[in-house]
């Protein structure tokens, strides 16, 4: 075990705990709050893998600005959103199989496809996943997809505030 | 860090399935839709780690637009779901079994 090895294991400890209480959890709040610890473990995970500019996006995006607005919404619906009904019967087995069933099609996937052999990452280049790296990248070959997503962002922008518009003070 | 790719894949196919299985078991549509995300994570984590064991950054490119698209869906889903409250005060999502106005 090298303590690389033994971080890793840990981290990934925490995140499957951490997914595994958000799913747990009765109260709204909570399982946002567990998520957000989940997203910043994996924001962890991504700087030890090289990706320090893809973790502090997560960290500012993911963790910080939607996860914002989750809460925004829980605080907004209240306590009354909690007033779901009792499960279905079979609802809680029938997940748990489908789940079993998912998990043992992805291990024999990632067994079968490696044929025993461990992929293990090369000597890295130099800044590897840097944001000077990732932004020569992103502003030359990927520079129409990036101006897409500007306008989809819009776009949502739009869409949420029509959607949420209060159709009987219309006429005022 | 040196630790196999297999292993950071395997622990995204974990964190994949019990979003999976969130968003079967859950019937609160709030909790059903951070498990959406719980999902989208896991695969950005796979991309992230095959990003490093190929030594490409476009795999960083497609997590910051899965990213930049997941926001743009919570936007969205988050204005759904505020819509359907107003209209059936619940967010149980078998509330929303029929698509009558």
């Amino acid at each position: 075990m090298t303590p690389d090895l033994i971080l890793f294991l840990a981290l990934a400890l925490l995140a499957v705990a951490t997914a595994v209480a958000m799913l747990a959890s009765r109260s709204a709040v909570y399982s946002a709050l567990f998520l957000v610890l989940n997203l910043v473990t994996v924001a962890i995970l991504y700087l030890l893998l090289n990706a320090a500019f893809i973790a502090m996006v997560q960290v500012t995006v993911y963790a910080g600005a939607i996860m914002v607005l989750f809460l925004f919404v829980i605080m907004l619906l209240g306590s009354q959103q909690a007033a779901v009904g009792p499960d279905l019967p079979w609802q809680r087995t029938v997940s748990l199989v489908l789940g079993a069933a998912l998990v043992a099609l992805m291990a024999y996937v990632l067994l079968a496809g490696s044929r025993g052999t461990v992929l293990t990452a090369k000597a890295l280049m130099e800044g590897f996943g840097s944001p000077q790296a990732v932004g020569r990248v992103l502003f030359s070959e990927y520079m129409v997809p990036f101006e897409a997503v500007s306008t989809l962002l819009l776009a949502a922008m739009v869409g949420a505030i029509v959607l949420t518009r209060d159709e009987r003070r219309e006429g005022r | 860090m040196n630790i196999p790719t297999n292993y950071v894949v395997a622990l995204s196919a974990v964190l994949f399935t019990l979003g999976v299985v969130g968003v079967l078991i859950r019937r609160n549509a709030i909790i059903a839709f951070m498990s959406v995300e719980l999902m989208l994570n896991a695969a950005n984590l796979a991309f992230i780690a095959y990003a490093r064991a190929q030594q490409q950054v476009s795999g960083h490119i497609f997590v910051f637009f899965v990213i930049a698209v997941a926001a743009a869906e919570v936007a969205v889903g988050l204005a759904l779901i505020v819509t359907i409250f107003k209209a059936k005060h619940s967010i149980d999502v078998d509330q929303v079994s029929s698509l009558k106005g």
